[in-house]
């Protein structure tokens, strides 16, 4: 331990404790703006300087490991106006925007400003001539909005590992740019929006399809329909207040039906149906074509579009199962419509993600227009959402709990868990036990494919069966799991494992790119155990006794993995080019 | 992450086989390539990053970051212009703008035409005859903004 003083207050803190989390320890607060809790320091804006007692040097407090009986002053005169100076130094590069900006009102930069009361452009203002890009559909990059902080670039290299994004040039030039200075929906970008979560300002912001949504919802030939997903209920209550993890669905509910939606659905009734057609398509490959494992999940986009780009080679062997959003969007303009004689060309359906990538999924192939229209109009953000409800003038903190509309709406805590890391895994493994044994699981939490170490691995016995499962989340991690899957496929190895899920956000759902700001793991945990709670307190924890589901299947689709199920609710996947220019 | 599927060119091959595994290997060969094409073609950017396994975004990181590497075919005519201390003083920027302007291109970029190319320098060593602009080589000192478009049609001229 080391021991040390902050302000005069006496600190004692682990070795290798940086001054800024020492100081976090005793209660002072450091600005900080290229630092982000969630990744390693780049130093590179220079506002967390703090002086220690005896030396004239001032230290960034973001990398600088404390020392043994340091006195550290972090706040004087001379320090704030150092500080002050740095900011009014970023804004005379940064455009005077504020207003008409995606961050206007939870802008790291902005807040800073507001805070040291800068008052005017101390520096004359010459903002770089650089172009918005909006080529991916999902994210806008505008990269005059850029301070240089390089979080987007850790995220997209070290974390995700896409390198769709980097630095170009050098010194006052410096830009952030799509990997090799084109487009960056030419460039290998997944659509995961962790850039967007993480950049400070307006830099990177989601593609915000609000208006058109708006726009549907006033047409009165247009019957309007809306989704919401898993992670979504568990973070949108950080935008209104809420203590991180609340689960308000209800008051989702509620809102959707005041904003003027026709009917209310729950993607989670599209998890459990998810479940019912991969565990079947698991257990068939397991018993009857070993050859085609591991079965690897395919609910989350980005990640399909990591595997079509990246590991094509594998495309055999991914589930064809299309995700909860997908099978709610066909079934909602077939079996739905049909239910309710409506046409699905006067439908409008709407999906509330925690996901900037589910933008792009929507389009991703024709598959996705199995209803013979496009199945899903819009799928929009949590972040998005959380701003409509504000322009509605809905009351959302005080809204009594509501339900969802029949049929597509009915859900079970397995379906519920779909949201986080492992989720997936621990739902179909429910269901598989089911299906192979026949009988129930005495206990059925799966710890350890829980938590959110990078890789999880471990073994289930189903039945006589020892099934051998791995759950990766952030793109970086899949990169283990796979290289075990190659050589064992290559040295005809016995396979390392049968089953194998993958998110592309780290923690699943619950931190994707297209939820509300500021997610480090405390935020992460805490939305998935609002996940996990609602599962506990499910009366049906396993996906096949939904009733709407058995009524699904004996209705309208036959058996999971029929005819009519290949057709709604199955896709194809296809080798695509990492760069198109 | 790398892996595309256009093939490699077998100078490209041989390039990274005689340089991989050394310290530095990609400023090396990236050296060989600007000297080889006069710039370093995206296509074998591509290349390079299957081959070397860097990606593509390292790669252009390195190109973009040292001002010997050019990303576009170089024209014909380099016009030069130093914006050191001197050369700013006494009205550099007023030349950039005009050539950019007369030229239709940005700094490091080259015209439509293939026939001109602007570097913005540091310091073209003869700072008594500030501001200074050359032409392949060829010193124009104490340029006037006035000139800078009579110096380019001696060149388009000569064309
Ligand atoms: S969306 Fe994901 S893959 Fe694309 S640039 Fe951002 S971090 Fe990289
Ligand atoms: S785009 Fe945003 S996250 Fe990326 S470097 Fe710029 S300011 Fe930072
Ligand atoms: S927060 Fe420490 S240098 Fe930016």
């Amino acid at each position: 331990m080391i021991s040390a003083k902050i302000n005069g207050i006496t600190v004692s803190v682990p070795e290798g404790t940086t001054i800024l989390d020492a100081a976090k320890k005793v209660n002072v607060k450091i600005p900080t703006l290229c630092k982000h809790p969630d990744l390693p320091a780049t130093a590179s804006c220079g506002i967390c300087i703090v002086k220690v007692k005896g030396s004239n040097k001032m230290l960034r407090a973001c990398c600088t490991p404390i020392e043994q009986n340091m006195e550290i002053i972090t706040h004087d005169a001379e320090i704030v106006d150092v500080r002050r100076t740095v900011i009014e130094l970023i804004l005379s590069k940064h455009p005077n925007e504020c207003l008409t900006c995606g961050r206007n009102g939870n802008c790291e930069l902005q807040t800073l400003a507001a805070d040291f009361g800068i008052r005017r452009d101390a520096f004359p203002n010459c903002v770089p001539d650089l172009k918005s890009d909006i080529s991916t559909g999902t994210i806008v990059l505008d990269p005059r909005k850029c301070i240089s902080c390089g979080r987007c670039v850790t995220v997209c290299q070290d974390v995700q590992n896409v390198w769709a994004l980097s630095f170009l040039e050098r010194g006052f030039d410096t830009r952030i740019s799509p990997a090799g200075d084109i487009n960056l929906g030419e460039s290998p970008c997944v659509r995961c929006g962790q850039c967007s979560a993480h950049c400070p300002t307006g830099a990177i912001v989601e593609n915000c399809e609000a208006p058109v949504v708006w726009q549907a919802l006033q047409d009165p030939e247009k019957y309007c329909v809306v989704q919401i997903a898993p992670a979504v209920r568990v973070a949108i209550g950080e935008a209104f207040g809420f203590e991180p993890g609340a689960n308000l669905t209800g008051k989702i509910y509620a809102a959707l039906r005041r904003m003027g939606f026709n009917a209310i659905f729950d993607t989670n009734f599209g998890a459990d149906l998810t479940i019912v057609e991969e565990a079947t398509e698991f257990v068939t490959r397991f018993t009857t074509a070993p050859d085609k494992l591991p079965l690897i999940t395919s609910c989350c986009p980005s990640w399909v579009d990591f595997m079509e780009k990246f590991h094509s080679d594998m495309k055999d062997i991914f589930s064809t199962c299309k995700s909860p959003q997908a099978m709610v969007g066909a079934l909602t303009k077939t079996y739905y419509a049909q239910k309710k004689r409506l046409d699905p060309k006067k439908m409008f359906l709407v999906s509330i993600m925690p996901c900037t990538a589910k933008k792009y999924e929507i389009r991703r192939s024709k598959d996705m227009f199995a209803s013979g229209v496009q199945d899903i109009d819009i799928s929009l953000t949590t972040r998005e959402l959380a701003r409509m409800i504000k322009q509605a003038g809905i009351d959302f903190v005080n809204l009594p709990d509501e339900e969802p509309d029949y049929i597509l709406g009915e859900y079970t805590g397995a379906g519920t868990i779909f949201g986080v890391t492992g989720g997936v895994m621990e739902a179909a493994l429910r269901t598989a036990y089911d299906y192979v044994t026949g009988g129930k699981l005495s206990h059925v939490e799966f710890e350890n494919v829980r938590g959110f170490s990078g890789v999880k691995e471990g073994t289930v016995q189903v039945g006589p069966h020892t099934v051998k499962v791995a759950v990766a989340h952030g793109l970086k991690n899949v990169e283990y799991v796979l290289n075990k899957v190659k050589e064992a496929k290559m040295t005809g190895k016995e396979l390392p494992y049968h089953f194998i899920e993958v998110m592309a956000c780290p923690g699943g759902c619950v931190g994707g790119g297209g939820q509300p700001y500021g997610v480090t793991d405390e935020l992460r945990a805490a939305r998935a155990e609002g996940l996990y709670d609602e599962d506990s307190r499910c009366v049906i924890r396993y996906s096949h006794e939904n009733p709407h589901i058995k009524q699904l299947y004996s209705e309208f689709l036959g058996t999971p993995n029929g005819e009519k199920s290949h057709h709604l609710l199955h896709t194809h996947y296809i080798a695509r080019p990492e760069y198109q220019r | 992450m790398c892996s595309t599927s256009t093939t490699t060119s077998p100078e490209i091959s041989t390039l990274v086989e005689k340089w991989r595994g050394k310290k530095g290997s990609l400023i090396m060969v990236l050296h060989e390539l600007q000297n080889h094409y006069g710039y370093v073609p995206r296509d074998v950017s591509l290349q390079l990053s299957q081959q070397l396994d860097i990606p593509l975004a390292r790669i252009y990181e390195v190109i973009t970051f040292y001002n010997y590497f050019k990303l576009d075919p170089p024209g014909k005519y380099t016009i030069a212009i130093c914006l050191g201390t001197a050369c700013y003083l006494k009205g550099a920027p007023d030349l950039v703008d005009e050539v950019k302007n007369l030229l239709d291109i940005g700094e490091g970029q080259t015209s439509k035409d293939g026939l001109f190319h602007l570097d913005v320098v540091r310091c073209l060593g003869c700072c008594g005859l500030a501001p200074v602009l050359s032409v392949n080589g060829q010193i124009y000192g104490k340029v006037k903004r006035s000139e800078v478009m009579g110096i380019l049609s001696k060149y388009k001229k000569e064309d």
